[in-house]
């Protein structure tokens, strides 16, 4: 696959290849979506913006270059706004391939870095020496101005031109706590919107503070996704219930969409309301409760993408699924083609739930 | 008991209800009817944002009414449309009610359009007309997740007898608000099921700075005080509130 290399979110040709519950493969014109599904269906977005995360900066003790990308944090629920999980970068941008990026500094609990309109100082190494808790002074009033204003969104060095926040935020964003895009969200607009209504399929948003998606580094990337913070409103929560009395489908988009809910029906099918962190991983020994099938960008193997969608399909189904990716010349990457993959295991284990 | 009164209680009732109270976002919040309109909803315990471009000014505010929110931007500079978005549902943790209430009068003092300047116009129109559509865009997400979980969604967008009547002298204001009047209509349209409501609401002549800038000599006892104009708009809004969460409205409910 070649990766999508200009920031439009939803480009007229975008291409759709989809897995029915039977394993069979087609391919459509994305903008086709909403005829794809069924009246009773309930499609799932994630309706986290995006949060301006990449700050760049000086490291005070060595006054070397930085440019810190925040990860993730440890709640929605409104404490600690100050507190982030971030991974410092060396010198440089978004221009070199963060493989190839100079490390920083060596970090140690104290150190400062002064960032555009912001002052982080770390408060914990955490498990990998670029990995690090930052405490941004200032009240919250004066740390949400700076972030908006000094952040930039984080950029890929697969897409040449800089991305503006409005590149990162899907149509449907609603609360900044995103650390990169849910960028399977790209898919919606209100266009289609309107199209799933009229077809009698129902829509609903959960919020997932979804984390950063590649480090550069073999060793972190290991480890992602990173816990990740989510909220389900009662409504949806509802509207889920709902669907199954009328044996809809659940379509989520996105994988965060499939991890939030998952984790939060974990103890016995059922999802529960509010707030949560989600700490899973999701793989081929995942048995789905909720979710029936998912709409996501399209993903190489061995990424944490890829294996959240073994616990949908089984292996053999997949590498026809990548065979016909190849083929048929689809995109990759956050402004890339689509997939929507039908759950086919552990199907007859669900009915019922 | 007068109506507003009335009212002014709901607004807490709402905050009982949801546990939470209503989030309120209004541009051009540090004077005229935006400042009373800050004011109204604050004492009503709507938990209350606002946009202006004066930092002193926003920090004035924010010193009288500590429980508000302000934030310094200008609706009428695309490049800030999402750091104040951002900051308003950072602040308020999402946003039930936006009021776009930011105005420009274009030149002043105002002209015959043949003496309008090309700037002139396109300042009334970025304030009047693309600022609104820009911010009520990057905040449609937020108003259509308040809709579904039942909390209102309610645009408001601030017009004037001058987008109705042709008044001479009026041409650029008159014409954006005219512009902004039916966006707000169509937007009504589109939204509408999706739960979101958007309305055009005309306060009337009222004492303020940007009247005074329009017609200096105005004599001030003629005019609208803007807190009256700010408490029927914050009655609307609330009466409006509660029908689309079906809370029972406020003369029910006594």
């Amino acid at each position: 696959m070649i990766a999508a290399s200009i920031p439009i979110q939803r480009p007229a040709d975008a291409k759709l290849l989809v897995v029915d519950a039977q394993g069979e493969i087609t391919h459509h014109p994305r903008r086709d979506l909403a005829a794809l599904l069924n009246d009773g269906d309930l499609v799932i977005a994630n309706d986290a913006a995006t949060v301006p995360a990449s700050l760049f900066g000086v490291h005070l003790a060595t006054a070397a270059p930085v440019e810190v990308r925040l990860a993730g944090r440890r709640s929605l629920e409104g404490e600690e706004m100050n507190v982030f999980d971030a991974i410092v970068f060396g010198a440089g941008d978004y221009r070199t391939r963060t493989e190839h990026r100079p490390v920083p500094p060596p970090l140690h609990v104290g150190d400062v870095m002064q960032l555009v309109g912001l002052r982080a100082e770390i408060v914990c190494v955490l498990d990998h020496p670029r990995f690090v808790r930052l405490r941004l002074a200032g009240s919250p009033h004066e740390i949400w101005e700076a972030l908006a204003h000094s952040g930039r969104p984080i950029q890929y060095a697969h897409v040449p031109s800089p991305l503006a926040i409005w590149d990162s935020w899907t149509p449907i964003a609603g609360p900044p706590v995103a650390f990169e895009p849910p960028s399977a969200g790209f898919v919606l607009d209100w266009n289609t919107l309107q199209s799933l209504r009229e077809r009698g399929v129902r829509f609903a948003t959960i919020t997932h503070a979804a984390g950063i998606s590649s480090t550069g580094d073999p060793q972190l990337d290991r480890r992602l996704p990173l816990d990740e913070p989510y909220r389900i409103p009662a409504t949806t929560a509802a509207m889920i219930r709902d669907c199954r009395v009328r044996t809809g489908r659940v379509i989520a988009i996105g994988t965060t969409v499939v991890r939030a809910l998952e984790h939060a029906a974990a103890e016995d099918g059922f999802v529960r309301v509010g707030f949560g962190t989600a700490t899973q991983e999701i793989g081929a020994a995942t048995t789905l409760k909720v979710v029936d099938a998912i709409v996501s960008g399209t993903h190489e193997p061995c990424t944490s993408h890829y294996e959240l969608l073994r616990a949908f399909v089984d292996d053999e189904i997949l590498r026809r699924v990548d065979l016909e990716l190849e083929r048929e010349n689809y995109k990759t990457h956050e402004f890339g083609d689509s997939i929507l993959v039908a759950r086919s295991k552990d199907v007859a284990k669900n009915l019922g739930a | 008991m007068a109506t507003h009164e009335v009212l002014r209680s709901t607004i807490h009732h709402i905050h009982d209800v949801w546990g939470q109270p209503l989030r309120v976002a209004v541009t051009g919040g540090t004077s005229g009817l935006g400042l009373a309109l800050v004011h109204e909803f604050s004492k009503s315990g709507a938990h209350v944002a606002f946009v202006a471009r004066n930092r002193d000014a926003v920090e004035r505010v924010m010193h009288e009414l500590p429980r508000t929110h302000g934030i310094v931007g200008d609706v009428s500079r695309k490049e800030q449309t999402y750091a104040i978005a951002m900051q308003v549902l950072w602040a308020l943790g999402g946003v039930d009610v936006l009021i776009n209430n930011a105005s420009s009068l274009g030149p002043v003092p105002l002209a015959l359009l043949a003496d309008t300047q090309c700037e002139d116009l396109e300042q009334a129109l970025a304030t009047n007309l693309l600022g609104p559509f820009r911010l009520t865009k990057a905040l449609l997400g937020s108003l259509a997740a308040s809709a579904r979980e039942s909390r209102g969604a309610l645009v408001v967008n601030i017009s004037s007898d001058a987008a109705m009547n042709a008044y001479p002298t009026w041409g650029a204001y008159g014409a954006s608000k005219a512009a902004l009047h039916h966006l707000s209509r169509i937007w009504h349209e589109e939204l509408a099921p999706s739960g979101i409501r958007v309305l055009s609401f005309d306060p009337g002549d009222m004492d303020t700075p940007l009247h005074a800038l329009a017609i200096p000599n105005a004599d001030p006892s003629e005019l609208k005080r803007p807190e009256t104009s700010a408490q029927e708009l914050v009655d609307l809004v609330t009466s409006m509130v509660c029908d689309a969460t079906r809370i029972p409205k406020p003369l029910e409910a006594m």
